[in-house]
C-alpha cells in the first residue's frame, strides 16, 4: 500500500505538463479531454447560431438577417451540431475516457490511431470553418442534389471536411470495437461489461459500417460538382434521388450513432442513482444491438415524399416502427430499475430523468412520423424539426450533460456545485420544452421548416419558442460557470463520490496514467448494488 | 497498427496495454480487417450505383465497354494477381526468417503496382486523346456516341478506376514503408504485423480490381 500512497499525487493530468505533452499524448483520458475542449467550442459556435436563427424567427419578415444569411446560418448550425458536436460528443469524450476504465484496460486498442482521429476531427473542422471566409454554403447540412451541384458556394470544401470528420468517426469506432473485443480484463465477459460499453460497442458498429457510405457519397458529390460525372444529375441521365438514398443510408444510422451512446449513459446514471442493480441487463444490451441492426433498413422514411415507390414507403414505414420495440424495451427497463430503488435526486439523475421524459416525446412523435399518411402531411414542417430536436437535444444533449456531471469528479478530481448544477437543469429542461413544444404545434399548423419568414398567424408561437431558446442559453451558461468554478475551487473528489459500482470508481480521482496499478480481475457483474 | 517503430532492429517492443506479443498481433489484425470492411463499404456505394444505372441503361454500358481495351485490363488483372502472390510470399519469407527473399518479393510487388499504374496511365491518356471524359465533359460529337448519356458510363469508369488507382498508389507507398523496415531488420518470424496488415490491404485492393475488370471491360 505504501507505493499506492506514493502514487496518489501523480495522475494522468499532472503526469507530464506543457501543451506539447497534450498534443502528442497517447493517453485515452487526455485525448478524451482534448475532444471535450474542442467539442465545447463547436457547441458554443453551433449554439450561438441557433440563438441567431431563433432571434430571426422571433417575428415575421426580416428581423436581424437576410434570407441568404438565414440559409447560411441554418446550414452551419446543422453541420456543426451534427458532425462536430453530437456525433463525436459522447463516444469521443466520455467513451474515450471511460471505455478502457470500464473494461479494466490500460488504454484503447490503438492509442496512436485514437490521437490521429482527434487530429482528423480538427482538420475537418478547420476546413469546414474555412468556408466561412470564402463562399458560405447554404445547402442545409444534408447537401441535397441537385441544389448542392448548382449553388455557387464552397460545397466541395465543406463536403471534403465532412469526409475527413467521417474518417475520424470511423477510426474511433474501429478502435472501440477492437478494444471491447480484445482488451477486457480477466473475468470481464461480454455480459459483465457496463451497459455504457454495450452502447458504445453498438455505436461503433454503426460508425464502421455506415460512415464509409457517407464517404463515397460525399466524394461522388465532389466529383459531380467538379467534372459533372452525371450520376446525380438528371440532365446527364443520373438521379438526384439516388443521392438521398446514399445520404440517408448513412445519415439514418448516424442518428443512432448520436442516440445509442446517450442511452448507454442513461443506463449508467439510472442504476447508480437508484442504488439498484439494473433491471433487464441482457435486454438493454441486446436492444442496443437491435437498434443498430434495424437502423440500416429504415432510411427510406426520410423520403416518403421524394417519389420512391409506395411499396417501398410502406415497408420503410413498418421497419421504422420496429425501432420503437428495442427503444421501448430500454425505457421500460429503466423505469423498472427505478421502481423500489432508493432514488437519489442528484443533478446527473435529474438529467437522466429529463432524458426519459423528453426522449419519450421525441420517440413517440418519431413513430407518428413513421406513418406514411401522417408524414406526407408533416414532412418538411416544424413538426419534424421539433421531433428531431426532442430526440437529439432532449435525448443526446441531456445525456451528455448528465454523464458529464456524473463523471466530472472522476475526470478532474474536483466536485462541483450541486445546487447550481440543478439550477442549470431547471433552465435547460424548461427552456427546451418552451422552445420546441410550440414547434410541434407550428408544424401541425403547417409552418414549413428552413424558411426565414412566416405568415403572421405563426407569430405568437414563434415568439414563445425564441424566448425558450434564451432560457436554454442561460442554463448552459450556468453549466459553464459550474464547470469553471468546479475546476478552479471545487473540493477534492473522493474516488467514489456516488457509491457507484463500475470499475472507474475503484481507481483514484483523477485516475493514474496507466488507469490500474494492478490489472483488475472481475468476478461479478457491473452493478452489484442489491 | 500499434507498432513501436522507435525500436529498430529485432527487438520489437510490445505496447504497454497488451499482455504479450500474441495479444498485440491479434488485436492489430482485427483492426486491419475492420478497416478493410470500411474500404469495401466505400467501394460498395460505387458498385450499388453501377448496378442501379446498369439496370436502367444496359445498352449504354455495353456501348461504353467498347471504348475500353479488354487486353489492357486483362494484362493489369494478371499483374495484380501476380503481385498478390509476391505480397503473400513476402510475409511467408518473413515467417521463415528469410528477410532477403522477403525484400525481393516486396520489391516485385511494388514493381507490379507500378506496371499497373503505367498501363492505367496509357489507357487514360488514350481516352483523353479521343475526347472520352466523364459526364458532361465527354465530347459527344468527337466520340460519336450513340447513347445520349454515355458520359455517365465514363463517370463510373473514371470514379471507380480512379478511386482504385489511388488505393494502388497508397498500397505501393505502404509496401515501400514495410520494405524499408524489412531492410532495417524490424521484422522476423516473431513480429511481422505491419507487413501482414499492408498485405491484407493490398489483397483487398487487388480483389476490388478483379470485380472492376469484368464490370467495366467485359460488360458488353
Amino acid at each position: 500500500m505504501a507505493s499506492a500512497a506514493a502514487h496518489s499525487d501523480k495522475n494522468y493530468l499532472n503526469e507530464s505538463s506543457g501543451l506539447w505533452s497534450w498534443l502528442t499524448t497517447l493517453d485515452h483520458k487526455r485525448i478524451g479531454i482534448m475532444y471535450f475542449i474542442a467539442v465545447m467550442f463547436f457547441f458554443l459556435l453551433g449554439g450561438v447560431m441557433a440563438l441567431l436563427l431563433r432571434l430571426e424567427l422571433y417575428s415575421p419578415g426580416q428581423t436581424i438577417m437576410t434570407a441568404d444569411q438565414y440559409n447560411q446560418v441554418m446550414t452551419y448550425h446543422g453541420a456543426i451540431m451534427v458532425f462536430m458536436v453530437i456525433i463525436p460528443g459522447i463516444p469521443a469524450i466520455l467513451g474515450n475516457f471511460f471505455l478502457p476504465l470500464h473494461i479494466g484496460a490500460k488504454d484503447v486498442a490503438f492509442p496512436r490511431l485514437n490521437l490521429f482521429s482527434w487530429y482528423c476531427l480538427m482538420a475537418g473542422a478547420l476546413l469546414a470553418f474555412s468556408t466561412l471566409f470564402t463562399h458560405k454554403i447554404d445547402t442545409g447540412w444534408t447537401f441535397y442534389t441537385p441544389y448542392s451541384i448548382k449553388t455557387g458556394t464552397s460545397v466541395v470544401t465543406m463536403v471534403i471536411a465532412a469526409f475527413i470528420m467521417g474518417m475520424s468517426s470511423i477510426l474511433t469506432g474501429l478502435n472501440f470495437i477492437a478494444t471491447v473485443h480484445k482488451l477486457r480484463a480477466p473475468g470481464m465477459t461480454m455480459y459483465r461489461i457496463p451497459l455504457f460499453v454495450w452502447a458504445l460497442y453498438s455505436t461503433a458498429i454503426l460508425q464502421v459500417l455506415a460512415t464509409p457510405v457517407l464517404g463515397i457519397t460525399l466524394l461522388l458529390l465532389s466529383v459531380e460538382r467538379a467534372f459533372g460525372v452525371g450520376i446525380f444529375d438528371p440532365a446527364l441521365g443520373g438521379d438526384p434521388i439516388l443521392f438521398q438514398h446514399f445520404f440517408w443510408f448513412y445519415s439514418h444510422p448516424a442518428v443512432y450513432i448520436m442516440i445509442l451512446p446517450a442511452m448507454g449513459v442513461v443506463s449508467e446514471l439510472i442504476t447508480a442513482f437508484s442504488r439498484k442493480v439494473i433491471f433487464g441487463y441482457t435486454a438493454i444490451a441486446y436492444s442496443s444491438l437491435g437498434i443498430a441492426g434495424v437502423s440500416f433498413f429504415v432510411w427510406g422514411h426520410h423520403m416518403f415524399v421524394s417519389g420512391q415507390s409506395t411499396t417501398a414507403g410502406v415497408v420503410f414505414s413498418f421497419l421504422t416502427m420496429l425501432v420503437g420495440v428495442p427503444t421501448a424495451i430500454k425505457m421500460f427497463n429503466w423505469l423498472a430499475t427505478m421502481y423500489k430503488g432508493s432514488v437519489l435526486m442528484r443533478s446527473p439523475m435529474l438529467y437522466a430523468l429529463g432524458f426519459l421524459f423528453l426522449f419519450a416525446i421525441g420517440g413517440v412523435t418519431g413513430i407518428m412520423l413513421a406513418v406514411v399518411a401522417v408524414d406526407v402531411h408533416f414532412h418538411d414542417t416544424y413538426f419534424v424539426v421539433a421531433h428531431f430536436h426532442y430526440v437529439m437535444v432532449g435525448g443526446t444533449l441531456m445525456a451528455i450533460m448528465g454523464g458529464f456531471y456524473y463523471w466530472f469528479p472522476k475526470m478532474f478530481g474536483k466536485m462541483y456545485s450541486e445546487s447550481l448544477a440543478r439550477l442549470s437543469f431547471v433552465f435547460i429542461f424548461i427552456g427546451f420544452n418552451v422552445t420546441f413544444f410550440p414547434q410541434f404545434v407550428l408544424g401541425a399548423m403547417g409552418m414549413p421548416r428552413r424558411y426565414f419568414d412566416y405568415i403572421p398567424a405563426y407569430h405568437s408561437l414563434n415568439a414563445i419558442s425564441t424566448v425558450g431558446s434564451w432560457l436554454i442559453a442561460i442554463g448552459f451558461l450556468i453549466s459553464l460557470y459550474v464547470i469553471v468554478k468546479g475546476l478552479i475551487s471545487g473540493e477534492k473528489a473522493p474516488a467514489n463520490p456516488w457509491g457507484a459500482k463500475t470499475l472507474e470508481w475503484t481507481v483514484p480521482s483523477p485516475p493514474p496514467h496507466h488507469n490500474f496499478d494492478v490489472e483488475p480481475v472481475i468476478t461479478a457483474g457491473p452493478y452489484e448494488y442489491r | 497498427m500499434s507498432t513501436d517503430s522507435t525500436h529498430a532492429g529485432h527487438d520489437h517492443h510490445v505496447a504497454h496495454h497488451f499482455r504479450n506479443a500474441e495479444h498485440e498481433y491479434l488485436t492489430s489484425k482485427e483492426g486491419i480487417w475492420l478497416f478493410m470492411v470500411t474500404e469495401i463499404l466505400m467501394f460498395g456505394g460505387l458498385f450499388v450505383g453501377y448496378s442501379i444505372f446498369h439496370n436502367i441503361y444496359p445498352e449504354m454500358f455495353a456501348e461504353g465497354a467498347k471504348y475500353l481495351d479488354w487486353k489492357m485490363g486483362f494484362i493489369n488483372t494478371l499483374v495484380l494477381i501476380f503481385s498478390s502472390l509476391t505480397m503473400a510470399l513476402g510475409i511467408y519469407f518473413l515467417q521463415k526468417n528469410q528477410p532477403k527473399k522477403a525484400v525481393v518479393s516486396l520489391a516485385i510487388t511494388i514493381l507490379c503496382g507500378a506496371i499497373f499504374m503505367v498501363v492505367k496511365y496509357f489507357e487514360y491518356t488514350h481516352k483523353f486523346h479521343l475526347g472520352i471524359f466523364p459526364g458532361r465533359l465527354l465530347d459527344v460529337a468527337k466520340v460519336g456516341a450513340e447513347h445520349a448519356n454515355l458520359g455517365m458510363y465514363f463517370g463510373f469508369y473514371y470514379c471507380m478506376t480512379g478511386l482504385h488507382g489511388i488505393h494502388v498508389l497508397l498500397g505501393m507507398s505502404l509496401i515501400t514503408w514495410v520494405l524499408f523496415r524489412t531492410i532495417r531488420g524490424d521484422f522476423n518470424s516473431n513480429y511481422y504485423t505491419a507487413v501482414e496488415g499492408v498485405g491484407i490491404f493490398w489483397h483487398i485492393v487487388d480483389l476490388i480490381w478483379i470485380f472492376l475488370f469484368p464490370l467495366l471491360y467485359l460488360v458488353g
